[in-house]
């Protein structure tokens, strides 16, 4: 063949793509860069705010206004690159056309276009900070009219704008992806795939995706208002008069709170977006690794409808020291509480399964352990936080800090690690290596702690978020100080640790031991014969059984996966 | 360095903060609100210790057919747990009401508080009890009037502006919470209370102080560059030391 023509369809191949299984893994390195670039930011953080006279090499000293950017940018980057785009987009892409028996997604263009969309959103989202003012300041939920007016401070012109074009283009590009997945799941499952023999973890793409339509559409919304506020004169989110530094704004007169309302509408199911995947798989690796069944199916299903519907309804929950109307801060306290019970039945269905014995354990399995872990951690704060008149005290503070970086970054994290050390095969017909997966799995696990469970008791001793240092503030902050260096240390030592999981994953794609097709005789359909790669085009997988038919005593040599393949003739 | 600051860390929780970590409180519903603090945190760490005891011991346990952990203590731990939300939530929602769904007492301590970046301002209405009029083309920081109270309001004459909060102790205060130019959150960590300032609106608390003291005033809800400095000084004193400094203060701005 022509080297020119070869060259072009390897990049037709592996860039211009339809493939979902290309998509699936263009957005898992997209999601590796992002949490990169992340966790890079959040170590500046942590080095400014307890040594915040240290000048970074080739930058000179951070301001003040330097941290609030990093601030922002670091949350945006884990809630929507990270968590949303890799779990949901990403690994549905990936795996869920194999899981129910179909050979590609509905609308194939429609999910590389989502792609290609959400990786637009992110280079906008990083050019924030090469504009004039640089990157804005007010947190990834942008509170207006902190987030409304340019002169409210750096940031807040340019830098603005172009976060609220990254939003726009991320919601945008995520309701393609989550519209692709419903349609999947609705049209192309395999014959005898009932609902009720889905996969769980197809279950909670198929509710995350129901739910990023309705969610990011109100965000999508939400950000083209604010944009108008800032360029259209329009007063979505801003009072009838608006004084900032001695300029007086007169507006027709609109309400910060609706942006609050309209935001945490968005807000709250997004939580659950990010780890509703991260539940799914833990139920099928458990299974898996415990070769046995999940303790009751349909009760996880339900499960997960349920948070997917109770999802909706806890919004105000972020709102109770926001001035709303205290009537209002005890409805959502009831249905947060509410929520809280659908999470408790997975956690003990999930404790009930270890328990049974018997684990194989691998490095996939270790990361679930940490998911439950850090999930389970991180929850059991929720009930606290769901009290208006507790959180009236713990709002804002790093309690609240501990609280969703444990039980949606670190368990989001953990479950994702998971999924790449379990479906490494799949994408690349190798191994990771298992020891460094362990060290890995250790190491990060002791770290995640050392960094985010301490964060509880600078919350509880009245510590606020955002703040840049803990010197020139009130005198009590300084005792925080000893505290705050040992997190930071940890931080580093944690970040420190994921070098580990980076050697081994670019090692292990080109001298990974080869894997067998089915390498942890899983019962699911993606490692099936029938969706090889050089599988006949025309076969058609019928299934015959249910998702998580494992049982012992097993078979260590192999699992049957209940589906026949039928080759149809031309 | 690591060493050093795990010394530091220890010596903080040792000596540093009670075990819970919060400062001492100082107002009337502090006593209830740490109650069921310490309370709720106790028994969710017990929980949760026994979850990851749980989740990790199964690593090493040889298989069973059927689990450990059987169906009549699964549904027994999900009742203990639903019961315990439903405990904490009837007697948080029995304290939320006295905190924040009653209204504040019609005789309580009158403060408007304004939070303009990077400050907290505290407007007193004097003897006649009613705030003057603010107009924001008056507001001019530098020349003394930062919340541009109008003079030709009679209103506004005894209105008392001041940049350190003083209260008297033991007596209810009924805050108005208003913010000139973004949203601040106004936090006081000794009266366990935190509420928004949102521009365009006025957003309501009361608390009483029951110790005589300095407490801290911080900003709780990010508004620019200097968030991390924006704070204020709470002194609670005597009902005998308020008069009498409310009296000075409005002598002094009696004279020209």
């Amino acid at each position: 063949m022509d080297e020119s023509l070869k060259k072009r369809s390897r990049f037709r191949r592996c860039v211009l793509t339809t493939d979902h299984r290309v998509i699936g893994m263009q957005y898992l390195w997209l999601g590796l860069a992002a949490v990169t670039c992340g966790t890079l930011l959040s170590l500046l953080m942590r080095i400014h705010l307890v040594w915040p006279n240290t000048a970074m090499p080739g930058y000179g000293m951070l301001k003040p206004e330097d941290y609030l950017a990093l601030v922002t940018i670091h949350g945006t980057l884990m809630i929507f690159f990270v968590l949303t785009a890799a779990p949901q987009n990403g690994l549905a892409s990936l795996v869920l056309p194999g899981q129910i028996g179909a050979r590609r997604m509905v609308f194939p263009v429609l999910n590389a276009l989502s792609f290609w969309i959400v990786l637009g959103s992110l280079l906008v989202l990083l050019a924030t900070f090469a504009v004039t003012g640089g990157a804005p300041i007010s947190g990834w939920t942008s509170y207006p009219p902190l987030s409304a007016i340019a002169g409210a401070g750096p940031g807040q012109a340019m830098g603005m704008d172009l976060w609220l074009v990254s939003i726009a283009l991320f919601c945008f590009g995520s309701i393609l992806s989550a519209i692709s997945v419903i349609a999947t799941v609705l049209l192309r499952r395999a014959p005898g795939m009932t609902w009720m023999r889905m996969p769980l973890t197809v279950w909670s793409w198929f509710v995350g995706a129901c739910m990023i339509v309705p969610a990011f559409s109100v965000l999508l919304a939400a950000a083209t208002m604010l944009f108008s506020d800032r360029h259209m004169g329009t007063s979505f989110f801003l009072p009838a008069v608006d004084v900032v530094s001695g300029h007086i704004l007169h507006r027709a007169g609109g309400s910060p709170l609706l942006w609050l309302h309209l935001f945490w509408f968005f807000g709250h199911p997004e939580v659950y977006i990010a780890v509703l995947p991260a539940m799914g798989l833990t139920s099928a690796l458990l299974a898996n690794f415990s070769r046995r069944p999940p303790i009751s199916y349909r009760a996880m299903v339900y499960a997960t409808i349920a948070i997917g519907v109770l999802g909706f309804m806890v919004w105000g929950h972020h709102m109770f020291v926001s001035g709303m109307n205290p009537y209002a801060s005890r409805s959502f306290s009831l249905t947060t509480i509410a929520i809280a019970v659908p999470s408790t039945i997975e956690v003990i269905l999930w404790l009930g399964t270890l328990m049974g014995g018997g684990l194989r354990r691998t490095t996939p399995l270790l990361f679930t352990l940490g998911f439950l872990s850090m999930f389970i951690t991180g929850g059991a704060t929720g009930p606290i936080l769901a009290q208006p008149v507790l959180d009236s005290y713990l709002h804002n503070t790093y309690f609240v800090v501990a609280h969703f970086h444990l039980v949606m970054g670190m368990a989001g994290v953990f479950a994702l690690f998971a999924a790449v050390y379990y479906w490494f095969p799949l994408m690349t017909g190798r191994m990771m290596n298992e020891a460094l997966g362990k060290w890995h799995f250790w190491l990060t696990l002791v770290g995640a702690y050392a960094v985010f469970f301490p964060m509880h008791w600078a919350g509880l001793a009245g510590e606020p978020r955002h703040y840049a240092q803990l010197t020139g503030t009130a005198a009590y902050l300084a005792q925080l100080v000893p505290l705050q260096k040992f997190i930071s240390l940890a931080a580093f030592a944690l970040g420190a640790a994921q070098l580990l999981f980076v050697w081994n994953l670019l090692h292990s794609m080109r001298h990974g031991r080869i894997a067998a097709r089915n390498p942890w005789q899983a019962t699911t359909l993606e490692w099936s014969e029938a969706y090889a790669e050089d599988a006949p085009e025309n076969a058609q997988t019928v299934m015959v059984g249910g998702p998580y038919e494992y049982s012992l005593p097993h078979d260590q040599a192999g699992t049957a996966i209940p589906c026949e393949t039928i080759v149809e003739r031309e | 360095m690591l060493v050093f600051s795990t010394h530091d860390a220890a010596v903080f929780l040792l000596t540093g903060a009670p075990f819970w970590g919060m400062p001492p409180g100082a107002s009337l519903h502090s006593p209830a609100i740490d109650a069921l603090m310490r309370t709720s945190l106790g028994i969710l760490l017990g929980f949760l210790l026994l979850a990851q005891v749980l989740a990790f011991t199964g690593l090493f346990l040889a298989p069973r057919a059927k689990t450990r952990f059987s169906a009549p203590w699964r549904w027994g731990m999900l009742v203990v747990l639903v019961a315990l939300f439903v405990w904490m939530t009837a007697v948080a929602e029995h304290l939320w009401t006295a905190t924040s769904i009653a209204k504040a007492e019609a005789n309580a301590v009158q403060v408007e508080v304004t939070g303009v970046q990077f400050e907290w301002y505290f407007r007193y209405p004097g003897p006649d009890g009613v705030y003057g009029r603010t107009r924001p083309e008056l507001i001019d920081a530098a020349g003394g009037n930062p919340l541009g109270v109008d003079p030709n309001d009679p209103h506004s004459k005894d209105d008392l502006v001041r940049s350190v909060l003083v209260l008297p102790v033991g007596e209810e205060v009924h805050v108005q919470l208003r913010a000139q130019d973004v949203i601040h959150g106004f936090f006081i960590p000794a009266m366990r209370v935190k509420l928004n300032a949102v521009p365009g609106r006025v957003t309501q608390l009361h608390f009483t102080p029951m110790k005589t003291g300095s407490y801290a005033i911080v900003c709780s809800q990010v508004c620019g560059l200097g968030h991390y400095r924006m704070h204020a000084e709470l002194r609670v004193v005597t009902a005998a030391e308020f008069a009498q400094w409310q009296a000075q203060q409005e002598a002094a701005q009696a004279e020209p």
